[in-house]
């Protein structure tokens, strides 16, 4: 395959602005949350898709960056994002983040959309407990707690998942030592098809409560799960709109063919003990 | 218990799996001996490194080993008679292959990874180790970037008194290990015209102090996270220098020229290799070579005279055409050589190559940490290549670069070809590759007659 004739997108950097002009162009507001902690694994690629995607459909998406000791305003956000850092980033950023529990919950009882990756999928269940039993507290959005293990859980990852009764395959990577137990009654993002998941043994992987959704899935996770980017559009236009939208298609043809190579990778070498 | 083989009967055995390997084209064989001889006897590796009549350097660093350990070995040459891993094969098996080869030699040179560096020093025992910079590199090999921190302060810790310790005092991991060692030989650059404009990029990695976790105030950062830096809350600061580069001069693709100073006295350097990262590499080099003993002559004489590690930054003639090959493997490195390449001239055309073997790492996330827009803007078009080139594609879909300008060729193959076809002849096309598409692409030219195999080559 050579020359693809994708539409043509203006030259720029990220989050570049345009697109066709649009009687109901909504602005997405996003809150990034920490984002100078919590960015091991290429999060602003999910926030680059993000952008682009809004765009090519008429929206914006203005991203606003909630650090420690910025205050989080409760509905001042149609999609709050928080990515992945190490131990140590986490560590540091987990006090504060429980300053803004409140903040957090409520958001998400409004409607607002969130996507939590990794560390932030942690920070937001309910603790983390280190090998020597030391505790992070979390949120306590997501229904799950997570525990340390010895061994970390590397590779590609490969899961099924039905978000809105459509039943589809998101791919990526996953690298970590936590290993996170969903409540009884939790509603995982997807089921395993190859790799860890969220504890190695469940056959889960990630975790969903209304619009929110968090999971361990890295690569980055939306380049390559166009129809997960577009979801999460929705859910936020939906918390701005009072409607999720039913977008037209865009040109996905590099998104499958890389949907297509991580899927085989994890099918051939994703992790397992 | 074991009874080992006598050790001339294990090594003979040991090369011919070697010499085997190269007959069947099994690639260089490089590591297969070392393999070998580490199965028959653990101890072995031990003993022939103890058999070096003047001890072993060993040298890591997420970026630079190759091509420092490269400069070290042309600093000393003609001086001593070096077991050096110069192929870049650079785990246990790779360091055991080079003892079993260097019958004669008298030191042992050795770049090792990051992770195999406890090892490979306990199996050695260096009088001189060398710590030159960690990056995020490889998360899915190594875990995380503070786990292999953890296990150098460890072999730090470990570190016989009579070994000598060099490290780079910008980098704040490395820097605090002299509160440990203050006797280590501290490097690192003085000259805050080069800092980065907007100081840490956005990939940085240790922005937060190593001993209370406040945020470092950088006074320079040069190139990621090294520089200079200080902890406002608890007043971590980068130690003195005892080796320095100062009045720094960057020209383009061609070379760099800086002061090298140190207690003896200072001297212009003149570098024909381009980037500051490549300062640092020289420095380190410098350090190491000053560490084992060479002369303040030897190192300016070395460093002027030294041509680039294979494939780090490389020119090969191809027919009538030219190839620059600069090696991506991680954002801090990949940063560097976009800038580099940019100061001295930015193409209108790249092939931009991506693996994901071991090698390579297996999680290609860190391509949307490279902050590839400065390149894209002087793009017109661009051939993505290798295993994963769908995922380079999006890459720059969504920084905004036209699609309709990328070309996806996985095959490597094609991907050289289709770059060197679009390129006029008496030009140069320019290359990033990680680093098994670089080996293949070498393969390829070599194939075609135009550079010997790198095994030859090292």
């Amino acid at each position: 395959m050579s020359g693809l004739s994708a539409k043509r997108i203006s030259g720029g950097g990220w989050g570049e602005r345009g697109g066709p002009p649009n009687a109901d162009r909504v602005r997405i507001v996003v809150g990034h949350l920490y984002p100078e902690y919590l960015n091991i694994y290429a999060d602003r690629g999910n926030i680059a898709v993000l952008a682009q995607r809004a765009a090519w459909r008429g929206h914006e998406l203005e991203v606003q960056v909630v650090s420690a000791d910025d205050p989080l305003v409760p509905g001042a956000h149609d999609l709050l994002y928080i990515g992945g850092g190490q131990d140590r980033e986490q560590a540091l950023v987990a006090r504060d983040l429980v300053s803004k529990r409140g903040a957090v919950l409520e958001a998400a009882a409004g409607g607002a959309a969130v996507l939590a990756v990794c560390g932030g999928y942690q920070l937001l269940g309910r603790f983390y407990r280190f090998g020597n039993g030391e505790e992070l507290p979390g949120v306590g959005l997501f229904p799950h707690h997570t525990i340390a293990g010895e061994r970390r859980m590397i590779g590609d990852i490969l899961l099924e998942t039905e978000l809105e009764g459509e039943r589809r395959t998101i791919a990526g990577f996953e690298n970590h030592a936590g290993r996170t137990y969903l409540d009884a009654d939790a509603e995982p993002l997807g089921r395993v098809v190859a790799g860890f998941g969220n504890d190695g043994e469940s056959g889960h992987e990630g975790c969903r409560v209304g619009r929110a959704i968090g999971t361990y899935l890295h690569g980055p996770l939306l380049p390559r799960n166009p129809w997960l980017a577009d979801w999460v559009l929705a859910q936020a236009i939906a918390h701005r709109t009072g409607e999720a939208p039913r977008f037209e298609p865009l040109d996905d043809q590099l998104e499958d063919e890389a949907h297509a190579v991580s899927s085989q990778r994890a099918r051939a070498r994703g992790g397992r003990f | 218990m074991r009874v080992p083989l006598p050790l001339p009967a294990l090594a003979a055995t040991a090369r011919a799996a070697g010499a085997l390997s190269r007959l069947a084209g099994q690639g260089g064989g490089t590591t297969l001996p070392g393999k070998l001889l580490w199965k028959l006897d653990p101890g072995a590796v031990a003993r022939l490194a103890s058999r070096l009549p003047q001890g072993s350097a060993v040298l890591s660093a997420t970026n630079g080993k190759t091509t420092t350990a490269a400069m070290t070995a042309e600093i000393l040459r003609g001086k001593v008679r070096l077991a050096h891993n110069a192929a870049g094969a650079n785990l246990v098996s790779g360091v055991a292959s080079t003892l079993l080869a260097a019958d004669h030699a008298e030191l042992g040179l050795f770049e090792v990874d990051e992770a195999a560096l406890p090892q490979v020093a306990e199996l050695v025992q260096p009088r001189v180790l060398a710590l030159g910079n960690l990056f995020r590199d490889q998360l899915d090999r190594y875990g995380e970037l503070e786990l292999i921190a953890e296990r150098w302060r460890e072999l730090v810790h470990r570190l016989p008194a009579d070994a000598q310790l060099v490290v780079n005092g910008d980098d704040p991991q490395l820097g605090d290990l002299v509160r440990e060692r203050p006797d280590a030989v501290v490097f690192g650059v003085d000259d805050r015209r080069h800092a980065r404009p907007g100081g840490l990029q956005h990939a940085a990695d240790s922005k937060h102090c190593v001993r209370c976790g406040a945020p470092y105030v950088f006074h320079a950062a040069y190139v990621g996270h090294l520089g200079e830096y200080e902890c406002p809350q608890c007043g971590h600061r980068r130690p003195p220098l005892a080796l320095a580069a100062r009045e720094i001069e960057l020209n383009g693709l061609d070379s760099t020229s800086f002061e090298l100073a140190e207690p003896e006295g200072s001297r212009r350097v003149t570098l024909p290799l381009p980037g500051l990262y490549n300062v640092y590499n020289a420095l380190a080099a410098a350090s190491l070579s000053r560490a084992l003993g060479a002369s303040l002559d030897d190192v300016v004489a070395g460093l002027e005279r030294f041509g680039a590690a294979f494939g780090r930054f490389e020119r090969i003639a191809v027919g009538d055409r030219g190839l620059l090959m600069l090696l991506i493997k991680n954002p801090a490195g990949a940063n560097e050589a976009i800038r580099t390449l940019v100061a001295g001239g930015a193409p209108t055309l790249a092939v931009i190559a991506l693996n994901d073997a071991i090698a390579d790492g297996k999680d290609v996330s860190w391509i949307w940490d490279v902050d590839f827009e400065p390149l894209l803007e002087s793009l017109e078009r661009v051939v993505v290549t290798g295993e994963r080139a769908a995922e380079l594609a999006l890459r720059f879909k969504y920084a905004g670069f036209d699609a309709g300008a990328i070309e996806v060729l996985p095959s490597l193959e094609r991907g050289l070809d289709r770059g060197l076809a679009l390129t006029p002849p008496g030009a140069e096309l320019v290359v990033l590759p990680t680093y098994t598409a670089m080996l293949e692409l070498r393969r390829i030219v070599a194939e075609r007659g135009y550079v010997a195999p790198y095994w030859e080559a090292a």
